[in-house]
């Protein structure tokens, strides 16, 4: 698992962030139980009390639990997931939304130029997929 | 937590250079702490006083609730600037020499360290790359069961990936309620292990805090406020 931070935001808020993104992309599964705080600090080369911060935090949002002796583990409450999933993507539209206004767009401009991203994006995807296919019959 | 190390109005002259002038701090246990200061400004002669090595001409030090002595360096382990190991020592011979001097010495998490570099325990420290016998030298420090550790410039003359491997050997292989003080002027590549920073200049102690605490108030690196607050 990779980990990257950046010095001007307090590493445990960097942490908590990366940490959603890993359980939102399926890094870690719902149920799973997570290393210890000293393997994930030494992993991502934090400080352990640091590391500790953030799950705590995490805890305390619902995306963790604990259980006293055996430790720390993926929520698996679908409802809290779900909630966690809608902030990313509402994050990423703020995100574009925040860089569009900056280059003076207007919110039907923005639509206009993502919707054609978009259709590109999907012709992209099938030609991928039909050369894909193309090549598993040429191989058979 | 209580307090684990103590300063009071400590006074240290060279000749008539005043390389701590008045410094007083205090730390508990259980942390990581940044000792960063430009060069010359005392870190160092605070290391080294902590150590043991050298007398401070006024105050107070106290370690674990000791003055420095034999039970302060019971429970401190001391990285200097330098290697200290005679050339023609080999490997083997440092580690039966910590086993001796020191009784919270682990051999097997010292072994277990230089195995995973593949540092063999008959090479002497004439044959090693500066690099590696630094590396050496950190591992036998980390493998004592101390309080206090007290590195100073750990990452100063090794590559960035032995700097990784370094920090990793450092958040490894410590106790939790034992506090790690690191001095360096490489801010970027430690910040992110530190609990605390302490800003040192001129002998004093300009600023001490939680490092999240100042990312966040500074909305900088650590690093970033460095460069602003030591700013020539």
């Amino acid at each position: 698992m990779k980990w990257k931070f950046t010095g001007d935001i307090p590493i445990y808020l960097q942490i908590m962030e990366q940490m959603k993104e890993q359980i939102a992309t399926g890094t870690w599964k719902p149920g799973e139980k997570l290393p210890s705080v000293r393997e994930l600090a030494v992993q991502a080369g934090v400080n352990p009390n640091t590391m500790q911060k953030a799950l705590a935090e995490l805890e305390r949002e619902g995306m963790l639990y604990s259980q006293r002796t055996a430790g720390r583990f993926v929520s698996e409450n679908e409802e809290e997931m779900n909630r966690m999933q809608e902030r990313l993507v509402q994050q990423q539209l703020e995100g574009f939304a925040e860089g569009m206004r900056k280059l003076g767009y207007e919110p039907r401009e923005a639509l206009a130029v993502f919707e054609a991203y978009c259709s590109r994006w999907e012709e992209t995807a099938e030609r991928r997929r039909n050369e894909y296919i193309n090549g598993m019959q040429g191989s058979l | 937590m209580s307090t684990l190390m103590e300063c009071r109005d400590l006074y240290k002259k060279y000749g008539k250079k005043k390389a701590l002038n008045g410094l007083s701090l205090e730390l508990e246990g259980g942390k990581i702490i940044g000792l960063l200061g430009p060069n010359g400004s005392g870190k160092t002669t605070l290391i080294k006083i902590l150590s043991g090595l050298l007398r401070q001409d006024g105050g107070i030090v106290r370690v674990g609730g000791n003055p420095i002595g034999i039970e302060s360096k019971n429970i401190i382990s001391y990285l200097p600037e330098r290697t200290y190991f005679p050339t023609r020592m080999r490997v083997r011979e440092a580690i039966s020499f910590f086993q001796d001097f020191y009784q919270d010495f682990e051999v097997s998490r010292a072994e277990d360290m230089l195995n995973m570099l593949g540092i063999d325990k008959n090479m002497r420290f004439k044959e090693m790359s500066k690099g590696t016998r630094e590396k050496v030298q950190l591992i036998m420090v980390m493998s004592r069961d101390a309080r206090l550790y007290l590195l100073d410039e750990p990452i100063g003359g090794v590559d960035p990936a032995a700097r990784d491997y370094i920090l990793k050997t450092i958040l490894g292989n410590y106790k939790e309620d034992a506090s790690i003080i690191i001095s360096t002027h490489l801010i970027a590549d430690i910040e992110n292990i530190l609990d605390d920073i302490i800003f040192i200049r001129e002998g004093q102690i300009v600023l001490h805090q939680m490092a999240d605490n100042v990312r966040q108030e500074y909305g900088k690196s650590i690093d970033g406020v460095f460069r602003e607050v030591f700013a020539c």
